[in-house]
């Protein structure tokens, strides 16, 4: 089952890579990582998608938990919580299909943020699903290149990490 | 004053009471050693490899309980140092290890005898620091000797550039205690969960203790007997956790798990309550998950989490230090009827006329379980015993009945052969009044040779078992077992003489290959109170480890030695009880 671990770590040189390193070392997957500052400078929030039963799961939060620059581990799954994830993608487009692109953006909610040499950079955030679908939806020897944050989320409501 | 980083360092080690550095010098750390120098508060073991240092401090924190210190220098110094450093951190050792780095300008220039020390380090640590300024220095060490020594304890790096040793600054004061705040391990156990474990507890029929190494670390010996003791139950012990609880008193079952006696198994296999104290259910315990105890409901004590439910689903996980859940299990059980156990002891009555740990002798080879039975005659159970890895650890653990912790110092979760000599050497330093024996085979004791000469410079007395098969003996056994007799690679040729090579260190050699002159030659070696001996002995070559759990097996199939046929549960009927 997919999980979306929420992590509030020390902002150490170093942490990002024991993080990472405690997955691969574990042998659990990760989907998705992403990891930036928070309101407070001192502190990194990191969001990791993976996917394991809920004893592989458990593991994953205590071995976490138990790395010395980790404040607090979430599992944001496990409770009502938004997530959205962004994409750039470059899609080529002749004037024919450039109509089909114009619709798919407005469809879509997404904007275009760039054209250059008949290139244009369409940025599409949400759900991974909707991500995953506009591409479906374009040719995909259209598809020169995109670029993906992986999901972060947040928890709703009065409720914090 | 301004002082340099190096001066800085060496004051916050002397304040934090560290008394023995193991270490080796290089370029990295010639600061820090100029500083060491200037002291003498702190003693160095130099020692003759790196290996040895983390080994010798591990052996020295494993003995008296203070965290092992050592020092190496950038790039080889700390990667021969990695294999001590990942022995301490399976088996839970406090250490603190300070490696030098080359100069911060020249971090990842690829510089002379540059390596990337935090990142090789990473996994095999508890934590660890590169120290980026000098102002850092105090801060941190104090740091790593807080994360060394709490919660669940383990190594600690810190890699120090050398410009940050050479630097200047004015004196800080050392900080008396240290906050982190992603960093308070739970001691104090649950009310809730106490009260429940008890419960299980007071109703079980056919209950018994498992207790582990966490109860030698965690200084639970006394709270551990107290609440053995009171409830009466059997207790058997792993490997790490031999002597916590005496090894001769008529409730101890001996060992459990792949070498195990038959009724510490055989009573796992059976329980209905299974009480895990500070143990972690290691593969070399349980052996087949699936088929591993049965019937029983499981307590699980630890200090760290992420133990609890890894290998083995606990009904009721219990998160502490092991004195305080066990006092607090105490208090809670004291005025608590418990149910009749005489059955259940009846059972393991039987299963202990098994005799799982008899052996015959052959005539005219010396076997090596009569070397360590005879070795706790002679120090009358009272020698603190290392050992290397392989057969000879494992009858050094069945035969030698530890009866108070820390008296049994061995490299259980690593299994790191080399270990025994340079912790005998940590150990004697730690423990200058008590008797030392190193027991060691002749595969595992030529990877830690070299230390025999930074045993004569510090004058660190130790008699070193030597059992020595020719052979690779753990290795020869699982060939003879499961691979049809090949015997690729487990003999080993060309030995050195071992009484001359002693000699050639400064100490005293002698050859035994005679049943009948063991004993005086034990009696001669302890008598050497202020001299290192080696007691080379040959023994017999065919000899194997039993019990033994065959991987894959459940702790009711077990061979057992002399018997062709494996003794299995069919045998026993566990609903008689």
């Amino acid at each position: 089952m997919r999980h979306i671990i929420s992590v509030i770590l020390e902002d150490e040189a170093g942490a990002l890579s024991r993080v990472s390193g405690l997955f691969t070392q574990r042998g659990f997957n990760i989907e998705s990582l992403t990891v930036a500052q928070t309101t407070d400078p001192t502190l990194s929030r990191m969001t990791i998608v993976s996917s394991g039963s809920e004893r592989v799961l458990e593991q994953i939060v205590k071995q976490l938990n138990k790395l010395i620059e980790v404040v607090k581990v979430t599992d944001l799954t496990s409770q009502d919580h938004v997530e959205r994830e962004l994409m750039l993608a470059k899609i080529s487009s002749t004037s024919k299909e450039g109509v089909d692109l114009k619709e798919l953006v407005e469809i879509f909610g997404c904007k275009v943020v760039d054209v250059k040499d008949k290139i244009y950079t369409i940025e599409v955030s949400g759900k991974t699903k909707k991500i995953n679908a506009f591409l479906d939806a374009i040719e995909p020897s259209n598809v020169i290149e995109i670029s993906r944050t992986g999901v972060t989320g947040i928890s709703r409501g009065k409720k914090l990490i | 004053m301004e002082l340099n980083g190096a001066e800085i360092l060496v004051d916050c080690l002397q304040k934090e009471g560290v008394d023995h550095v193991f270490g080796y010098p290089g370029g990295a750390v010639l600061h820090i050693y100029d500083a060491l120098e200037a002291q003498d508060k702190i003693t160095h073991v130099l020692v003759r490899h790196e290996q040895g240092a983390a080994h010798g401090a591990d052996g020295y924190a494993r003995a008296n309980g203070k965290p092992g210190v050592v020092l190496v220098t950038s790039g080889p110094g700390i990667t021969n140092a990695v294999t001590g450093i990942a022995t301490a951190h399976m088996d839970s050792i406090p250490m603190v290890v300070i490696s030098g780095q080359v100069p911060s300008p020249l971090i990842g220039m690829d510089a002379f005898q540059e390596v990337d020390a935090t990142g090789i380090t990473r996994s095999c640590v508890k934590h660890n620091f590169l120290v980026r300024d000098i102002s850092e220095i105090a801060n941190t060490v104090k740091k790593a000797f807080h994360i060394a020594t709490t919660g669940r304890p383990g190594p600690v790096v810190i890699d120090i550039p050398k410009d940050i040793t050479i630097a200047k600054m004015e004196k800080e004061e050392y900080p008396e205690s240290i906050e982190i705040r992603s960093y308070k391990p739970t001691t104090k156990p649950s009310n809730r969960q106490i009260r429940k474990a008890a419960e299980l507890i007071s109703n079980s029929k056919k209950p018994i203790l498992y207790s582990g190494g966490g109860c030698v670390i965690g200084n639970a010996s006394e709270e551990l007997r107290e609440f053995t003791r009171m409830l009466g139950f059997p207790i058997t012990q792993t490997l790490m956790g031999l002597g916590a609880y005496p090894m001769t008193d008529k409730q101890s079952l001996g060992m459990l798990g792949m070498h195990g006696t038959y009724e510490a198994n055989m009573a796992m296999h059976g329980s209905d309550c299974v009480v895990a104290i500070g143990a972690r259910f290691d593969d070399r315990i349980t052996g087949n998950l699936a088929k591993f105890c049965p019937t029983a409901k499981f307590i699980h004590i630890d200090i760290d989490p992420s133990q609890i439910s890894k290998n083995v689903v606990a009904d009721i996980p219990i998160v502490g230090q092991t004195a305080q859940v066990l006092q607090a299990l105490i208090d809670e059980l004291k005025d608590k009827e418990l149910s009749d156990i005489s059955k259940w002891w009846s059972q393991i009555e039987e299963w202990r006329k098994v005799d799982s740990l008899a052996y015959e002798k052959s005539p005219g080879f010396i076997k090596p379980q009569t070397v360590i039975e005879a070795l706790y005659e002679v120090t009358e159970g009272k020698a603190i015993v290392t050992s290397d890895v392989g057969q000879h650890q494992m009858w050094a653990a069945q035969y030698y009945l530890f009866d108070e912790p820390r008296q049994w110092i061995n490299s259980g979760g690593l299994g790191t052969m080399g270990f025994g000599l340079p912790a005998a050497m940590g150990a004697k330093l730690a423990m200058p009044e008590k008797d030392i024996a190193c027991v060691t085979g002749e595969g595992s004791i030529q990877m830690m040779l070299q230390e025999l000469s930074t045993m004569l410079q510090y004058a660190t007395p130790v008699k070193i078992i030597n059992l020595n098969n020719g052979y690779l003996g753990m290795v020869r056994q699982w060939q003879e077992f499961f691979y049809e007799k090949r015997y690729a690679m487990s003999y080993m040729d060309a030995l050195p003489d071992f009484v001359k090579l002693a000699e050639s260190y400064g100490h005293i050699g002698i050859k035994v290959d005679k049943e009948e002159d063991l004993k005086s030659a034990l009696i001669e070696a302890f008598k050497q109170k202020e001299r290192t001996v080696f007691l080379d002995i040959i023994t017999d070559p065919s000899e194997n480890v039993f019990p033994m759990i065959p991987a894959g097996g459940a702790h009711c199939d077990m061979l057992l030695a002399g018997r062709d046929e494996m003794i299995s549960k069919d045998e026993t009927d566990f609903n008689a009880v």
